[in-house]
């Protein structure tokens, strides 16, 4: 038996490997999406470019803008001397922020009064917006503290103070780095597998595949292999770069890891042969890879959490074997958890894996025209 | 009718009956973008509510009881006592909370100190943006309480400048504001490019290429003959998607929708002729399928600005963004949809579109030839 499988991921390797066209696009993108996305995908703002609406002549204001300007997240791109120079700026998406300070600001301040400043902000990312805004309420907090000492005001009664866990400056690139391995595996799996079947289909090579001797186990497994063992190779270069060219720290175990790759590549080649193995046309089968994968992505908490969307879909997601791996690389790299506490992140991807196989073997037989 | 118009209308015919017959491309013009519009429209949020916060109170009393009432009553949080640090550290290794406050035994006490009383929190920094909005609400929450305690007790307390922020274009700060405008953007971009991307190499690969080479029928008909009944159900499932963004998203659309129809039929001229390129260069299905399925999603989804914002990238990342389609209207539709007909916004990102659907499809007319290398 194991000599025919052989023969056939022998042959699969060719297909896939002759073609240098074919050999390139296995190869090449991936490593330079790593590169690009890695830095694309952040929601830490550096530069907002802000425009500053100063109407106090006095020392306070002055002291807030100086503030602003020393600041490494906001860059001052316009200054602005009236209301009415406000919206186009804005519109035009020139600056992401306006801060108006009112004319009383100085005279307020030092009589003890709520001293006015407004902001204005761009909402069309609302995200951004939000994020913006606290980086802005910030920086005034460290006046008020600065000015509260100063004019020795009274102590707020009680202030908070943050401690974050795992990711102590908040980086969250630190959070989607590992969420782009497990994306650009799964992209490479569905290359690979979602297309071979239906390719032999639409060129008729599967009926004579089909009247080998060859049993549908060992075609399943002369068609997995191949993706399965690209997979573990190609994540493991892009896992390489995550931790030494972006230097995401990488705390627990290669024993969970790989436990955790391994299975995902089970489902994530089962759930792709599947959609080869139900499709007729090429075609089809690109239809069924984008169908499965869009959504794989999307709902995998890679960007927005799960736990933000509604019990429905949270339901949904449960069968998305990507949901179960990003947790599996978050924890592994930054909390550094050991395999056993990831028993509830294993055996789902492990039950989609042997369910899509299963799958994907009897529709070898079962689906012919 | 001219020998041109003949020619392109049985062209047409052929490719409009091939649709039919195979229901993949509607399947890709109507049920995709319905099907993945739905199911991110709900799915998608990056507002944070009712974010579960285990709370640890080490000394009870009357104080720490009024400020857990004021958490209590915050949508942002779901509170849950707990009885001491070591469980809230269990429960928030195991993912279980998001995040602990702890009021130390001397809160009370402290607080009428004059250096303040200290909350502590603790947030799981895996998901940075989730533990700033926590962060972020938490201090919101305990100032709201400070002030109205001072306020009740007759004395005054406010933090020296008093910051007022207003969010334009989207007033209620709704992230679903701008993802179903965003998400609109990839899904058209799938199934431009999904459309055509096979159907150049199809011809090749089947050899009916070849029969289509000895006719009389040129290159440009050829080509036309592919975009014209892709374009219209490009189109069509465009539509479908505005119209469930405004009335099931509820979406304000700002804009005109005139303008909207007119830039997302020259996006769709883009998304379309790069399918067309990929088809026409790869001239085989198989790596036509995987040049798509690594070109289009991801990009679109990762580089267009769409929820990573372009300007914080480096210049190198922000220069390939360029590149991409998906980065001018993502510009356009979120302006269109929620900031309204902002010209400065709208003539140049789909003069540039234009540009690219120029390219994208001159290209193809040279790289397509009708002969048999």
């Amino acid at each position: 038996m194991w000599g025919r499988v052989l023969a056939l991921v022998v042959k699969e390797f060719i297909t896939l490997l002759k073609e240098g066209r074919s050999r390139e696009v296995l190869i090449v993108p991936p490593l330079i999406q790593l590169l690009v996305f890695g830095y694309a995908a952040s929601y830490d703002l550096k530069h907002v470019p802000y425009a500053l609406y100063n109407e106090d002549p006095g020392p306070g204001a002055r002291r807030l803008a100086a503030m602003l300007r020393g600041s490494s997240s906001f860059h001052e791109a316009a200054r602005v001397s009236s209301i009415g120079e406000v919206a186009p700026l804005v519109d035009a998406r020139k600056v992401l922020v306006v801060l108006h300070i009112d004319a009383r600001f100085t005279r307020d301040l030092l009589a003890g009064r709520p001293a006015r400043v407004q902001l204005i902000v761009d909402g069309r990312n609302s995200n951004t917006a939000l994020i913006a805004v606290g980086y802005l309420r910030q920086i005034v907090q460290r006046f008020d503290a600065q000015w509260a000492t100063e004019h020795a005001l009274p102590a707020p009664p009680a202030a908070l103070e943050t401690r974050a866990w795992f990711n102590p400056n908040l980086e969250s690139r630190w959070f989607f780095l590992p969420g782009i391995i497990g994306i650009l595996t799964l992209l490479i799996t569905m290359v690979i597998t979602a297309l071979s079947v239906a390719r032999e289909r639409e060129q008729g090579t599967f009926d004579q595949l089909l009247v080998t001797p060859m049993r549908p186990v060992e075609i399943l497994l002369g068609k997995a292999l191949p993706g399965f063992i690209i997979g573990i190779v190609e994540a493991s270069a892009i896992t390489l770069i995550a931790v030494l060219w972006f230097g995401i720290p990488l705390l627990g175990s290669l024993a969970a890891l790989y436990t955790g790759l391994a299975l995902f590549l089970l489902s994530a080649v089962g759930v792709g042969l599947m959609i080869s193995s139900l499709a007729v046309t090429q075609q089809q089968g690109l239809l069924g890879a984008f169908l499965f994968m869009v959504p794989a992505v999307i709902l995998s908490g890679f960007a927005t959490p799960i736990a933000n969307m509604p019990a429905a879909i949270q339901l949904i997601t449960l069968i998305d074997p990507l949901r179960y791996f990003l947790v599996i690389l978050r924890k592994v790299f930054l909390e550094g958890a050991p395999a056993a506490q990831l028993v509830h992140q294993f055996w789902p991807m492990a039950l989609i894996g042997l369910a899509s196989m299963a799958a994907a073997g009897w529709l070898f037989r079962h689906r012919m025209y | 009718m001219s020998a041109t118009g003949m020619r392109l209308r049985g062209l047409v015919r052929k490719e409009f009956l091939q649709i039919v017959r195979d229901p993949s491309s509607i399947a890709i013009a109507f049920v995709m973008p319905v099907a993945l519009l739905l199911l991110f429209g709900y799915g998608l949020s990056l507002d944070v509510e009712r974010v579960p916060v285990a709370l640890v109170v080490e000394s009870p009393s009357a104080d720490t009881a009024d400020f857990v009432a004021s958490l209590r009553g915050s949508r942002y949080f779901a509170p849950a006592a707990v009885p001491g640090m070591p469980q809230a550290e269990r429960a928030l290794l195991e993912g279980r909370v998001d995040a602990i406050v702890r009021l130390r035994a001397d809160f009370a006490a402290r607080e009428r100190s004059a250096r303040g009383a200290p909350v502590q929190l603790v947030v799981n920094g895996i998901d940075a943006n989730t533990a700033r909005l926590v962060e972020g609400y938490m201090d919101g929450a305990l100032t709201a309480w400070m002030m109205r305690r001072a306020a009740e007790n007759g004395r005054s307390f406010a933090p020296p400048v008093d910051v007022e922020h207003r969010v334009w274009f989207n007033a209620d700060v709704r992230s679903r504001n701008f993802l179903v405008p965003g998400l609109m953007v990839v899904i058209m971009t799938l199934t431009g490019a999904l459309l055509t991307a096979m159907v150049m190499a199809r011809e090749w690969e089947r050899g009916t290429m070849e029969a289509l080479i000895v006719t009389p029928v040129g290159i440009g008909e050829i080509l036309l003959g592919k975009l014209i009944p892709y374009f219209v159900l490009g189109i069509g499932g465009m539509l479908l998607s505005v119209a469930m963004a405004r009335w099931l998203f509820a979406v304000p659309l700002t804009g005109s929708f005139w303008l909207l129809l007119a830039t997302s039929a020259v996006f769709m001229l883009v998304a379309l002729g790069m399918g067309l390129l990929i088809s026409s260069v790869a001239r085989i299905q198989f790596v036509a399928g995987q040049v798509a399925l690594i070109t289009t999603f991801l990009p679109a989804f990762l580089l267009s600005g769409f929820i990573f914002e372009i300007g914080n990238m480096p210049r190198v990342v922000q220069a390939i963004t360029h590149l991409f389609a998906a980065r001018y209207f993502v510009a356009i539709v979120t302006t269109l949809f929620l900031a309204g007909d902002i010209w400065s916004v709208i003539v140049p990102n789909t003069l540039v579109l234009a540009l690219m659907a120029v390219i994208f499809l001159g290209l193809t007319r040279l790289k397509t030839r009708k002969r048999l290398d």
